[in-house]
Protein backbone atom coordinates (compact mmCIF):
# COMPACT_ATOMS: atom_id res chain seq x y z
CA UNK A 1 0.00 0.00 0.00
CA UNK A 2 1.47 3.30 -1.10
CA UNK A 3 1.00 6.16 1.33
CA UNK A 4 2.72 8.91 -0.57
CA UNK A 5 3.76 8.94 -4.18
CA UNK A 6 5.57 11.62 -6.21
CA UNK A 7 5.88 11.18 -9.97
CA UNK A 8 8.24 13.57 -11.72
CA UNK A 9 7.12 16.33 -9.35
CA UNK A 10 8.38 19.89 -9.68
CA UNK A 11 7.66 22.35 -6.91
CA UNK A 12 8.21 26.08 -7.27
CA UNK A 13 7.91 28.97 -4.85
CA UNK A 14 7.52 32.20 -6.76
CA UNK A 15 10.21 31.95 -9.40
CA UNK A 16 12.44 29.60 -7.45
CA UNK A 17 12.34 25.93 -8.34
CA UNK A 18 12.68 24.11 -5.04
CA UNK A 19 12.41 20.54 -6.29
CA UNK A 20 12.57 19.39 -9.90
CA UNK A 21 11.50 16.02 -11.33
CA UNK A 22 11.27 14.21 -8.01
CA UNK A 23 10.10 10.58 -7.96
CA UNK A 24 9.45 8.78 -4.74
CA UNK A 25 7.19 6.16 -3.19
CA UNK A 26 6.65 5.85 0.53
CA UNK A 27 4.86 2.74 1.78
CA UNK A 28 2.41 2.42 4.63
CA UNK A 29 4.01 2.16 8.05
CA UNK A 30 7.38 3.58 7.09
CA UNK A 31 9.26 6.02 9.29
CA UNK A 32 11.10 8.37 6.94
CA UNK A 33 13.71 10.91 8.00
CA UNK A 34 13.59 13.95 5.70
CA UNK A 35 16.96 15.65 5.56
CA UNK A 36 18.60 18.45 3.67
CA UNK A 37 20.05 21.88 4.19
CA UNK A 38 17.97 24.90 4.96
CA UNK A 39 15.88 25.78 1.90
CA UNK A 40 16.32 22.34 0.34
CA UNK A 41 12.55 21.89 0.22
CA UNK A 42 11.60 19.86 3.31
CA UNK A 43 8.71 22.15 4.27
CA UNK A 44 7.73 22.69 0.64
CA UNK A 45 7.47 18.94 0.08
CA UNK A 46 5.20 18.58 3.10
CA UNK A 47 3.06 21.53 2.05
CA UNK A 48 2.62 19.93 -1.35
CA UNK A 49 1.47 16.67 0.26
CA UNK A 50 -1.02 18.70 2.32
CA UNK A 51 -2.46 20.28 -0.79
CA UNK A 52 -1.23 23.75 0.17
CA UNK A 53 1.01 23.98 -2.88
CA UNK A 54 0.09 22.73 -6.32
CA UNK A 55 3.03 21.16 -8.13
CA UNK A 56 4.07 23.01 -11.27
CA UNK A 57 4.77 19.64 -12.86
CA UNK A 58 4.20 15.94 -12.29
CA UNK A 59 1.68 14.41 -9.96
CA UNK A 60 1.37 13.67 -6.27
CA UNK A 61 -0.79 10.96 -4.75
CA UNK A 62 -1.63 10.68 -1.06
CA UNK A 63 -3.32 7.37 -0.26
CA UNK A 64 -3.88 7.07 -3.99
CA UNK A 65 -5.68 10.41 -4.28
CA UNK A 66 -4.84 13.93 -5.23
CA UNK A 67 -3.65 16.01 -2.25
CA UNK A 68 -6.39 18.14 -0.73
CA UNK A 69 -6.48 20.59 2.13
CA UNK A 70 -8.10 19.31 5.28
CA UNK A 71 -7.45 15.65 4.51
CA UNK A 72 -8.29 13.96 7.84
CA UNK A 73 -5.87 11.13 7.07
CA UNK A 74 -2.91 13.49 7.55
CA UNK A 75 -1.64 14.84 10.86
CA UNK A 76 0.69 17.83 10.71
CA UNK A 77 3.08 19.55 13.08
CA UNK A 78 4.21 22.76 11.35
CA UNK A 79 7.64 24.17 11.98
CA UNK A 80 8.21 27.08 14.33
CA UNK A 81 4.87 28.06 15.77
CA UNK A 82 4.80 31.33 17.64
CA UNK A 83 1.99 32.38 19.93
CA UNK A 84 1.01 35.89 21.03
CA UNK A 85 3.01 37.12 24.02
CA UNK A 86 1.25 37.15 27.37
CA UNK A 87 -1.19 34.48 26.27
CA UNK A 88 -2.23 32.29 29.18
CA UNK A 89 -4.39 29.80 27.31
CA UNK A 90 -3.94 26.24 28.46
CA UNK A 91 -2.26 23.73 26.19
CA UNK A 92 -5.49 21.75 26.17
CA UNK A 93 -7.49 24.68 24.78
CA UNK A 94 -4.94 25.34 22.08
CA UNK A 95 -4.54 21.82 20.80
CA UNK A 96 -8.28 21.13 21.09
CA UNK A 97 -8.77 23.90 18.51
CA UNK A 98 -7.96 21.38 15.82
CA UNK A 99 -11.01 19.24 16.57
CA UNK A 100 -13.42 20.06 13.72
CA UNK A 101 -11.46 23.31 13.53
CA UNK A 102 -12.57 24.05 9.98
CA UNK A 103 -16.28 23.88 10.83
CA UNK A 104 -18.34 26.95 11.62
CA UNK A 105 -19.74 27.34 15.09
CA UNK A 106 -18.76 27.92 18.69
CA UNK A 107 -15.60 26.24 19.96
CA UNK A 108 -17.54 23.84 22.18
CA UNK A 109 -16.04 20.37 22.35
CA UNK A 110 -18.36 17.41 22.14
CA UNK A 111 -17.81 14.61 24.62
CA UNK A 112 -16.27 12.53 21.82
CA UNK A 113 -13.99 15.46 20.92
CA UNK A 114 -12.86 15.86 24.52
CA UNK A 115 -12.18 12.16 24.81
CA UNK A 116 -10.17 12.20 21.59
CA UNK A 117 -7.98 15.05 22.88
CA UNK A 118 -7.49 13.24 26.19
CA UNK A 119 -6.56 10.04 24.36
CA UNK A 120 -3.94 11.88 22.31
CA UNK A 121 -2.52 13.59 25.40
CA UNK A 122 -2.36 10.25 27.16
CA UNK A 123 -0.45 8.76 24.23
CA UNK A 124 2.36 11.31 24.52
CA UNK A 125 2.21 11.35 28.33
CA UNK A 126 1.18 14.99 28.49
CA UNK A 127 -2.18 14.90 30.26
CA UNK A 128 -0.83 16.98 33.15
CA UNK A 129 1.13 19.37 30.96
CA UNK A 130 -2.00 20.33 29.04
CA UNK A 131 -3.52 22.05 32.06
CA UNK A 132 -0.71 24.60 32.17
CA UNK A 133 -0.46 27.66 29.91
CA UNK A 134 1.35 26.68 26.73
CA UNK A 135 3.62 29.70 27.10
CA UNK A 136 4.88 28.38 30.43
CA UNK A 137 6.13 25.07 28.99
CA UNK A 138 9.64 24.19 27.93
CA UNK A 139 10.43 23.55 24.28
CA UNK A 140 10.31 19.78 24.73
CA UNK A 141 7.01 19.85 26.62
CA UNK A 142 5.50 22.08 23.99
CA UNK A 143 6.59 19.79 21.17
CA UNK A 144 4.98 16.87 22.97
CA UNK A 145 1.67 18.73 23.12
CA UNK A 146 1.88 19.63 19.44
CA UNK A 147 2.62 15.99 18.66
CA UNK A 148 -0.49 15.03 20.62
CA UNK A 149 -2.43 17.54 18.56
CA UNK A 150 -1.25 15.86 15.36
CA UNK A 151 -2.51 12.51 16.66
CA UNK A 152 -6.05 13.83 17.15
CA UNK A 153 -8.37 12.18 14.63
CA UNK A 154 -5.98 9.18 14.30
CA UNK A 155 -4.32 10.12 11.01
CA UNK A 156 -2.57 7.49 8.90
CA UNK A 157 0.23 9.83 7.82
CA UNK A 158 2.11 12.20 10.11
CA UNK A 159 4.10 15.10 8.69
CA UNK A 160 6.47 16.41 11.34
CA UNK A 161 8.35 19.50 10.27
CA UNK A 162 11.55 19.94 12.27
CA UNK A 163 10.11 18.83 15.61
CA UNK A 164 13.60 18.74 17.11
CA UNK A 165 14.39 22.39 16.54
CA UNK A 166 15.50 24.24 19.68
CA UNK A 167 15.59 21.04 21.75
CA UNK A 168 18.72 19.96 23.57
CA UNK A 169 20.25 16.58 22.58
CA UNK A 170 18.62 14.65 25.43
CA UNK A 171 15.14 15.95 24.57
CA UNK A 172 15.83 15.39 20.88
CA UNK A 173 16.45 11.71 21.53
CA UNK A 174 13.38 11.49 23.75
CA UNK A 175 11.22 13.00 21.04
CA UNK A 176 12.52 10.64 18.35
CA UNK A 177 12.04 7.62 20.61
CA UNK A 178 8.50 8.72 21.51
CA UNK A 179 7.49 9.16 17.89
CA UNK A 180 9.05 5.84 16.92
CA UNK A 181 7.21 4.06 19.73
CA UNK A 182 3.90 5.66 18.78
CA UNK A 183 4.45 4.83 15.16
CA UNK A 184 5.08 1.17 16.02
CA UNK A 185 1.99 1.07 18.23
CA UNK A 186 -0.46 3.00 16.03
CA UNK A 187 0.96 1.95 12.69
CA UNK A 188 0.93 5.32 10.95
CA UNK A 189 3.44 6.43 8.33
CA UNK A 190 5.71 9.29 9.40
CA UNK A 191 7.76 11.89 7.55
CA UNK A 192 10.07 13.51 10.06
CA UNK A 193 12.25 16.37 8.90
CA UNK A 194 15.44 17.32 10.68
CA UNK A 195 18.60 19.18 9.85
CA UNK A 196 20.81 16.50 11.34
CA UNK A 197 20.73 12.75 10.79
CA UNK A 198 22.26 11.59 14.07
CA UNK A 199 19.25 11.85 16.42
CA UNK A 200 17.29 9.80 13.87
CA UNK A 201 19.82 7.00 13.40
CA UNK A 202 18.43 3.66 14.49
CA UNK A 203 14.85 4.97 14.48
CA UNK A 204 14.12 5.65 10.84
CA UNK A 205 13.42 3.03 8.19
CA UNK A 206 14.67 5.11 5.28
CA UNK A 207 16.02 8.57 4.66
CA UNK A 208 14.80 11.10 2.11
CA UNK A 209 17.64 13.47 1.38
CA UNK A 210 16.87 16.72 -0.44
CA UNK A 211 19.50 18.91 -2.06
CA UNK A 212 20.12 20.85 -5.23
CA UNK A 213 16.45 20.52 -6.24
CA UNK A 214 16.73 16.73 -6.26
CA UNK A 215 15.81 13.96 -3.86
CA UNK A 216 17.38 10.64 -2.88
CA UNK A 217 15.35 8.05 -0.97
CA UNK A 218 16.72 4.87 0.55
CA UNK A 219 18.35 3.24 3.58
CA UNK A 220 20.73 5.51 5.47
CA UNK A 221 23.78 3.53 4.36
CA UNK A 222 22.78 3.81 0.71
CA UNK A 223 21.87 7.51 0.68
CA UNK A 224 24.25 9.20 3.06
CA UNK A 225 27.31 8.38 1.01
CA UNK A 226 29.87 10.62 -0.71
CA UNK A 227 28.62 9.52 -4.14
CA UNK A 228 24.91 10.20 -3.63
CA UNK A 229 25.33 13.44 -1.66
CA UNK A 230 27.98 14.80 -4.04
CA UNK A 231 25.54 14.23 -6.87
CA UNK A 232 22.72 16.00 -4.96
CA UNK A 233 24.78 19.00 -3.99
CA UNK A 234 26.83 19.14 -7.16
CA UNK A 235 29.98 19.58 -5.13
CA UNK A 236 32.34 17.06 -3.48
CA UNK A 237 30.89 15.84 -0.18
CA UNK A 238 32.61 13.71 2.40
CA UNK A 239 30.84 11.43 4.85
CA UNK A 240 32.62 10.57 8.06
CA UNK A 241 31.46 7.85 10.45
CA UNK A 242 32.59 8.34 14.03
CA UNK A 243 31.31 6.51 17.14
CA UNK A 244 28.10 5.49 15.40
CA UNK A 245 27.51 9.04 14.34
CA UNK A 246 27.61 10.43 10.82
CA UNK A 247 29.07 13.74 9.75
CA UNK A 248 28.46 15.20 6.32
CA UNK A 249 31.19 17.56 5.20
CA UNK A 250 31.69 19.77 2.18
CA UNK A 251 35.31 20.84 2.03
CA UNK A 252 35.97 21.77 5.66
CA UNK A 253 32.40 22.66 6.58
CA UNK A 254 30.06 20.38 8.46
CA UNK A 255 26.94 20.78 6.34
CA UNK A 256 24.54 19.66 8.98
CA UNK A 257 25.94 21.50 11.96
CA UNK A 258 24.40 24.89 11.27
CA UNK A 259 21.26 24.85 13.37
CA UNK A 260 21.25 28.65 13.68
CA UNK A 261 20.46 28.86 9.99
CA UNK A 262 17.20 27.06 10.58
CA UNK A 263 15.54 29.53 12.85
CA UNK A 264 13.14 31.59 10.79
CA UNK A 265 11.87 34.30 13.04
CA UNK A 266 8.69 35.70 11.61
CA UNK A 267 9.47 34.24 8.23
CA UNK A 268 6.58 34.39 5.76
CA UNK A 269 4.66 31.26 4.93
CA UNK A 270 6.79 30.60 1.88
CA UNK A 271 9.84 29.18 3.58
CA UNK A 272 11.12 25.96 2.15
CA UNK B 1 -29.17 58.60 38.96
CA UNK B 2 -31.41 56.30 36.92
CA UNK B 3 -34.20 58.83 37.36
CA UNK B 4 -32.73 60.69 34.41
CA UNK B 5 -33.62 59.43 30.94
CA UNK B 6 -30.18 60.31 29.57
CA UNK B 7 -28.53 58.17 32.25
CA UNK B 8 -30.82 55.23 31.47
CA UNK B 9 -29.94 55.57 27.80
CA UNK B 10 -26.27 55.80 28.64
CA UNK B 11 -26.43 52.65 30.79
CA UNK B 12 -28.32 50.75 28.12
CA UNK B 13 -26.04 51.85 25.28
CA UNK B 14 -22.84 51.15 27.17
CA UNK B 15 -24.14 47.72 28.25
CA UNK B 16 -24.85 46.77 24.64
CA UNK B 17 -21.46 47.99 23.45
CA UNK B 18 -19.48 46.55 26.37
CA UNK B 19 -20.99 43.08 26.04
CA UNK B 20 -19.97 43.00 22.37
CA UNK B 21 -16.64 44.79 22.63
CA UNK B 22 -15.38 42.34 25.27
CA UNK B 23 -15.66 39.14 23.20
CA UNK B 24 -14.58 40.79 19.94
CA UNK B 25 -11.66 42.38 21.75
CA UNK B 26 -10.67 38.99 23.16
CA UNK B 27 -10.14 37.65 19.65
CA UNK B 28 -8.39 40.88 18.64
CA UNK B 29 -5.91 40.35 21.48
CA UNK B 30 -5.49 36.64 20.56
CA UNK B 31 -4.67 37.66 17.01
CA UNK B 32 -2.27 40.39 18.08
CA UNK B 33 -4.18 42.97 16.04
CA UNK B 34 -5.02 45.48 18.72
CA UNK B 35 -3.17 48.28 17.01
CA UNK B 36 -5.13 47.62 13.83
CA UNK B 37 -8.30 48.05 15.88
CA UNK B 38 -7.02 51.37 17.17
CA UNK B 39 -6.28 52.53 13.62
CA UNK B 40 -9.79 51.56 12.51
CA UNK B 41 -11.27 53.94 15.02
CA UNK B 42 -9.29 56.82 13.53
CA UNK B 43 -10.60 55.94 10.12
CA UNK B 44 -13.99 56.07 11.80
CA UNK B 45 -13.36 59.69 12.71
CA UNK B 46 -12.78 60.50 9.05
CA UNK B 47 -15.96 58.64 8.18
CA UNK B 48 -17.98 60.49 10.81
CA UNK B 49 -16.80 63.95 9.80
CA UNK B 50 -17.07 63.03 6.13
CA UNK B 51 -20.59 61.78 6.80
CA UNK B 52 -21.59 65.08 8.35
CA UNK B 53 -20.07 66.93 5.42
CA UNK B 54 -22.00 64.71 2.99
CA UNK B 55 -25.19 65.27 4.93
CA UNK B 56 -25.63 61.79 6.44
CA UNK B 57 -25.46 60.86 10.09
CA UNK B 58 -21.94 60.75 11.55
CA UNK B 59 -22.59 57.28 12.95
CA UNK B 60 -23.37 55.83 9.52
CA UNK B 61 -20.37 57.62 8.06
CA UNK B 62 -18.28 56.05 10.77
CA UNK B 63 -19.66 52.55 10.24
CA UNK B 64 -19.14 52.83 6.48
CA UNK B 65 -15.55 54.03 6.80
CA UNK B 66 -14.47 51.49 9.42
CA UNK B 67 -16.15 48.67 7.54
CA UNK B 68 -14.37 49.60 4.34
CA UNK B 69 -11.02 49.97 6.08
CA UNK B 70 -11.57 46.75 8.04
CA UNK B 71 -12.31 44.79 4.90
CA UNK B 72 -9.19 46.27 3.29
CA UNK B 73 -7.02 45.34 6.26
CA UNK B 74 -8.41 41.81 6.27
CA UNK B 75 -7.95 41.38 2.53
CA UNK B 76 -4.35 42.55 2.56
CA UNK B 77 -3.73 39.89 5.11
CA UNK B 78 -2.11 39.53 8.46
CA UNK B 79 1.15 40.84 7.14
CA UNK B 80 -0.25 44.30 6.56
CA UNK B 81 -2.14 44.29 9.83
CA UNK B 82 1.12 43.68 11.65
CA UNK B 83 3.00 46.50 10.05
CA UNK B 84 3.04 49.10 12.76
CA UNK B 85 4.48 51.87 10.63
CA UNK B 86 1.97 51.40 7.80
CA UNK B 87 -0.91 51.34 10.26
CA UNK B 88 0.46 54.35 12.08
CA UNK B 89 0.60 56.31 8.84
CA UNK B 90 -2.97 55.34 7.91
CA UNK B 91 -4.05 56.34 11.39
CA UNK B 92 -2.38 59.75 11.22
CA UNK B 93 -3.64 60.48 7.73
CA UNK B 94 -7.19 59.42 8.61
CA UNK B 95 -7.20 61.73 11.59
CA UNK B 96 -5.81 64.60 9.51
CA UNK B 97 -8.42 64.01 6.82
CA UNK B 98 -11.12 64.04 9.47
CA UNK B 99 -9.77 67.36 10.69
CA UNK B 100 -9.96 68.72 7.15
CA UNK B 101 -13.60 67.66 6.84
CA UNK B 102 -14.29 69.27 10.18
CA UNK B 103 -12.66 72.44 8.90
CA UNK B 104 -14.93 72.46 5.84
CA UNK B 105 -18.18 72.10 7.67
CA UNK B 106 -16.90 74.83 9.99
CA UNK B 107 -18.43 73.15 12.98
CA UNK B 108 -17.71 74.04 16.50
CA UNK B 109 -15.21 72.30 18.66
CA UNK B 110 -17.93 70.44 20.57
CA UNK B 111 -18.77 68.32 17.52
CA UNK B 112 -15.16 67.29 17.20
CA UNK B 113 -14.82 66.64 20.90
CA UNK B 114 -17.92 64.45 20.88
CA UNK B 115 -16.47 62.35 18.07
CA UNK B 116 -12.99 62.13 19.53
CA UNK B 117 -13.92 61.50 23.13
CA UNK B 118 -17.48 60.22 22.88
CA UNK B 119 -20.68 61.61 24.27
CA UNK B 120 -22.54 58.74 25.82
CA UNK B 121 -24.80 61.05 27.80
CA UNK B 122 -26.30 62.38 24.55
CA UNK B 123 -27.37 58.94 23.26
CA UNK B 124 -31.11 58.78 22.48
CA UNK B 125 -33.50 55.83 22.33
CA UNK B 126 -33.19 55.39 18.60
CA UNK B 127 -29.40 55.14 18.88
CA UNK B 128 -29.69 52.51 21.61
CA UNK B 129 -31.82 50.36 19.33
CA UNK B 130 -29.42 50.89 16.46
CA UNK B 131 -26.47 49.91 18.64
CA UNK B 132 -28.39 46.83 19.78
CA UNK B 133 -29.25 45.73 16.26
CA UNK B 134 -25.70 46.16 14.95
CA UNK B 135 -24.30 44.61 18.10
CA UNK B 136 -26.49 41.52 17.90
CA UNK B 137 -25.52 41.10 14.26
CA UNK B 138 -21.82 41.36 15.09
CA UNK B 139 -21.91 38.97 18.02
CA UNK B 140 -23.94 36.45 16.03
CA UNK B 141 -21.42 36.63 13.19
CA UNK B 142 -18.55 36.19 15.65
CA UNK B 143 -20.26 33.17 17.21
CA UNK B 144 -20.72 31.55 13.82
CA UNK B 145 -17.08 31.93 12.77
CA UNK B 146 -15.50 31.55 16.22
CA UNK B 147 -14.20 28.00 15.90
CA UNK B 148 -12.29 28.34 12.62
CA UNK B 149 -11.28 31.88 13.60
CA UNK B 150 -9.73 30.53 16.79
CA UNK B 151 -7.67 27.94 14.93
CA UNK B 152 -6.65 30.46 12.26
CA UNK B 153 -5.59 32.92 14.98
CA UNK B 154 -3.61 30.56 17.17
CA UNK B 155 -2.06 28.18 14.63
CA UNK B 156 -2.31 29.66 11.14
CA UNK B 157 -0.09 27.07 9.41
CA UNK B 158 -2.09 24.21 10.86
CA UNK B 159 -5.39 25.95 10.12
CA UNK B 160 -4.42 26.29 6.47
CA UNK B 161 -3.55 22.60 6.27
CA UNK B 162 -6.93 21.77 7.80
CA UNK B 163 -8.68 23.67 5.03
CA UNK B 164 -9.36 26.94 6.87
CA UNK B 165 -9.00 29.96 4.59
CA UNK B 166 -6.88 32.43 6.56
CA UNK B 167 -7.82 35.33 4.33
CA UNK B 168 -11.57 34.68 4.48
CA UNK B 169 -11.60 34.68 8.26
CA UNK B 170 -9.27 37.67 8.44
CA UNK B 171 -11.69 39.66 6.28
CA UNK B 172 -14.81 38.51 8.14
CA UNK B 173 -13.24 39.21 11.49
CA UNK B 174 -12.01 42.67 10.54
CA UNK B 175 -15.51 43.51 9.29
CA UNK B 176 -16.89 42.58 12.70
CA UNK B 177 -14.15 44.59 14.42
CA UNK B 178 -14.98 47.57 12.23
CA UNK B 179 -18.62 47.63 13.28
CA UNK B 180 -17.80 47.13 16.93
CA UNK B 181 -15.18 49.89 16.71
CA UNK B 182 -17.83 52.30 15.46
CA UNK B 183 -20.10 51.19 18.32
CA UNK B 184 -17.38 51.76 20.91
CA UNK B 185 -16.62 55.17 19.45
CA UNK B 186 -20.23 56.13 20.13
CA UNK B 187 -19.62 55.51 23.85
CA UNK B 188 -16.02 56.55 24.54
CA UNK B 189 -15.02 58.31 21.30
CA UNK B 190 -12.61 57.29 18.58
CA UNK B 191 -9.49 58.08 20.59
CA UNK B 192 -10.49 55.82 23.47
CA UNK B 193 -11.84 52.75 21.66
CA UNK B 194 -8.97 50.78 23.23
CA UNK B 195 -10.64 51.36 26.57
CA UNK B 196 -13.60 49.10 25.89
CA UNK B 197 -12.31 46.83 23.17
CA UNK B 198 -8.77 46.02 24.24
CA UNK B 199 -8.47 46.85 27.95
CA UNK B 200 -10.98 44.32 29.32
CA UNK B 201 -10.02 41.67 26.76
CA UNK B 202 -6.31 41.97 27.48
CA UNK B 203 -6.98 41.73 31.22
CA UNK B 204 -9.21 38.70 30.68
CA UNK B 205 -6.68 36.92 28.50
CA UNK B 206 -4.10 37.28 31.25
CA UNK B 207 -6.38 35.92 33.94
CA UNK B 208 -7.95 32.91 32.21
CA UNK B 209 -6.67 29.71 30.70
CA UNK B 210 -9.70 28.83 28.64
CA UNK B 211 -11.22 30.48 25.62
CA UNK B 212 -14.81 30.52 26.81
CA UNK B 213 -14.00 31.79 30.29
CA UNK B 214 -11.76 34.42 28.67
CA UNK B 215 -14.56 35.63 26.42
CA UNK B 216 -17.03 35.69 29.30
CA UNK B 217 -14.63 37.55 31.58
CA UNK B 218 -13.81 40.08 28.87
CA UNK B 219 -17.51 40.85 28.44
CA UNK B 220 -18.08 41.04 32.19
CA UNK B 221 -15.09 43.34 32.75
CA UNK B 222 -16.12 45.60 29.89
CA UNK B 223 -19.62 45.88 31.32
CA UNK B 224 -18.36 46.52 34.85
CA UNK B 225 -15.94 49.18 33.63
CA UNK B 226 -18.56 50.90 31.47
CA UNK B 227 -21.22 50.99 34.18
CA UNK B 228 -18.72 51.73 36.93
CA UNK B 229 -17.30 54.55 34.83
CA UNK B 230 -20.75 56.01 34.17
CA UNK B 231 -21.60 55.96 37.86
CA UNK B 232 -18.27 57.47 38.74
CA UNK B 233 -18.84 60.21 36.18
CA UNK B 234 -22.31 60.90 37.55
CA UNK B 235 -21.12 61.41 41.10
CA UNK B 236 -17.82 63.15 40.41
CA UNK B 237 -18.83 65.15 37.36
CA UNK B 238 -15.75 63.88 35.52
CA UNK B 239 -16.21 63.16 31.80
CA UNK B 240 -17.66 59.65 31.42
CA UNK B 241 -15.03 58.60 28.88
CA UNK B 242 -12.34 59.48 31.36
CA UNK B 243 -13.98 57.50 34.16
CA UNK B 244 -14.43 54.42 31.98
CA UNK B 245 -10.86 54.63 30.73
CA UNK B 246 -9.59 55.08 34.28
CA UNK B 247 -11.31 51.88 35.39
CA UNK B 248 -10.16 50.01 32.26
CA UNK B 249 -6.56 51.01 32.93
CA UNK B 250 -6.71 50.07 36.60
CA UNK B 251 -8.27 46.69 35.84
CA UNK B 252 -5.63 45.98 33.20
CA UNK B 253 -2.79 46.90 35.56
CA UNK B 254 -4.27 44.74 38.30
CA UNK B 255 -4.64 41.81 35.91
CA UNK B 256 -1.07 42.19 34.67
CA UNK B 257 0.18 42.27 38.27
CA UNK B 258 -1.89 39.21 39.18
CA UNK B 259 -0.78 37.25 36.12
CA UNK B 260 2.92 37.96 36.63
CA UNK B 261 2.92 36.67 40.19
Amino acid sequence: MKTLEFQDVTLTLGRRTVLAGVDLVIDAGEFIGVLGANGAGKTTLMRAALGLLTPSGGRIRVFGEQPRRGNPLIGYVPQHQSLPAGLRLSGFDIIAGVVAGHRLGLPWLSRAGREEVSWALEKVGAADLARRPLGALSGGERQRLLLAQALIGRPRLLLLDEPLISLDPRHQQGMVDLIRALQKELGFTALFSAHEINPLLGAIDRVLYLGGGKAALGPVDAVITPVVLSRLYGTPIEVVHLNNRIFVLAGNTDLEAQPHLHEHHGAPAGHA
Amino acid sequence: MLAYAFMRHAFAASAVVALIAGPVGYFLVLRGQTFAGHALSHVGFTGATGGVLAGISPFFGMVAATLLAGLGMGAFGARLAERDVAIGMVLAFALALGMLFLHFFTAYATAATALLFGNVLAVDTATVWLLLALGLGSIAALAVISRPLLLASLQPELAEAKGVSLRLYAVLFMAIVAIVTAECAEIVGVLLVFTLMVGPAAAASRLTRHVLSGVALAAALALAEAWGGLSLAFYTDWPSSFSITLLSTLVYLAAAALASR
